[in-house]
């Protein structure tokens, strides 16, 4: 069977690309400690020598629509092609191809229906910075083949935190029930306290650096109970109005597993969020 | 009232450089020709089909005609939609990095929580 080698869960943040890039007067002053923090974060994902990536994120009103809106959704396609004109526009995010594993997503798909999780699929989907900003930060040269997987945090009626949290656990037995040899690492991003549109965007932290201190706690220590007993669709309005953001990182505690420590954690205090970098190995540190 | 079509507004316009050129410089004209044009395209399906019940109302109708995003924003209107369009649209005036960002904030700073509601 397939093994997990490494359970990643990150914020992503469409800003690094361009920071990381920029020389001379356009570098911004953070640019050089964010870079040195991704690095050492790419590292732990490296190390574990990974084959296939199943990739977790959500897509920001680019192909999935209003009209026509799956709560889960498991891309089932040959290649992947990234990211989208306006995130071009507005973060600088290159063009990208990337590679699908067919076989696992036909897998999870089967696996997630038969265990009560009726999930949507895409044939034809073109994947947005959700899943590429991992990419960039963590294996730039995009060589791997990936399983995206969406959720929709984005667009109410949502389902509940729990769901997420029930989803990562079934995404963790299916990936290792798996008949593959394959070394397979979970990827998710999502978000801490958040605002966009709104009165808190864009100030010098976080809008709400209290939620970001307990949440990086309930994700570092595996905390399921403690996260799932304050959190609720109508709690995370309060930290900013983009924060259901965070029910990924939930999902990517569900795959790591109750009561598991992350084996590495940090973060990063930046102007409008907060950025947080989490790594599991389920067999152990990797050599 | 339709928080629905509002979006469908945001959402077709950010996406095409030239309908976004075009709001910036003749917002009124830009969401006439959009509502008669354009609201009732199913997007998900082949060409040659049609709704045939979607317009706005007046106070939707003149909140995109005078870029008002704070009016937007108490309709209801998706926050992320609106904010990555009039990024498009604004930000290029910036004369320090995130100028228009901040000043976008501000402008809603009265709004408190909790804010309308954006289910559609």
């Amino acid at each position: 069977m397939a093994s997990i080698v490494a359970v990643i869960a990150s914020t992503h943040h469409p800003f690094y690309y361009r920071a990381s890039t920029a020389t001379g007067e356009d570098r911004p002053p953070f640019a050089d400690e964010w870079t040195r923090k991704i690095l050492a974060f790419r590292e732990t994902l490296t190390r574990a020598r990974p084959d296939v990536l199943v990739m977790v994120g959500s897509d920001h009103f680019h192909q999935l629509w209003l009209d026509n809106m799956p709560q889960f959704l498991v891309g089932k396609a040959p290649f992947y092609d990234a990211n989208w004109y306006n995130e071009e526009r507005e973060f600088g995010l290159p063009r990208m191809l990337l590679t699908g594993q067919e076989d696992l997503s036909a897998h999870i798909l089967r696996a997630g229906l038969d265990s009560g999780f009726d999930l949507a699929f895409s044939n034809e989907l073109r994947i947005d910075h959700s899943i590429t900003c991992p990419i960039i930060t963590l294996r730039p040269e995009a060589d791997l083949p990936i399983v995206p997987i969406y959720t929709n945090i984005f667009a109410p009626p949502l389902p509940q935190p729990k769901r997420f949290v029930q989803l990562g656990a079934a995404i963790r037995e299916i990936v290792e029930s798996w008949p593959s040899h394959l070394r397979v690492a979970v990827i998710g991003t999502g978000h801490l306290s958040l605002e966009l549109g709104g009165p808190r965007q864009f100030g010098p932290h976080g809008p709400d650096p209290e939620f970001d201190r307990r949440a990086v706690e309930w994700i570092a220590n595996g905390d399921l109970d403690g996260c799932l007993r304050e959190v609720t669709l109508d709690s995370l309005h309060s930290p900013g109005n983009a924060t259901h953001g965070f029910m990924d990182f939930m999902l990517m505690m569900g795959v790591a597993g109750a009561g598991v420590k992350a084996d590495y954690v940090d973060t990063l205090d930046l102007f409008h969020t907060m950025e947080a970098y989490f790594t599991w190995y389920p067999n152990g540190a990797a050599a | 009232m339709s928080k629905y079509l509002l979006n469908k507004f945001l959402f077709m316009v950010d996406r095409d450089p030239e309908l976004v050129e075009r709001y910036r410089s003749e917002p009124r004209e830009l969401v006439a020709w959009w509502e008669a044009e354009c609201a009732n395209t199913v997007l998900n399906c082949h060409t040659g089909e049609a709704s045939t019940w979607l317009r706005f109302d007046d106070a939707e109708r003149e909140a995109l005609a005078n870029h008002d995003h704070v009016k937007l924003f108490e309709l209801g209107a998706h926050p992320f939609l609106t904010l990555t369009l009039f990024i498009a649209l604004f930000e290029r005036d910036n004369t320090e990095p995130l100028e228009y960002q901040k000043s976008y904030g501000a402008r809603l700073a009265h709004i408190s929580m909790p804010y309308p509601d954006i289910a559609t």
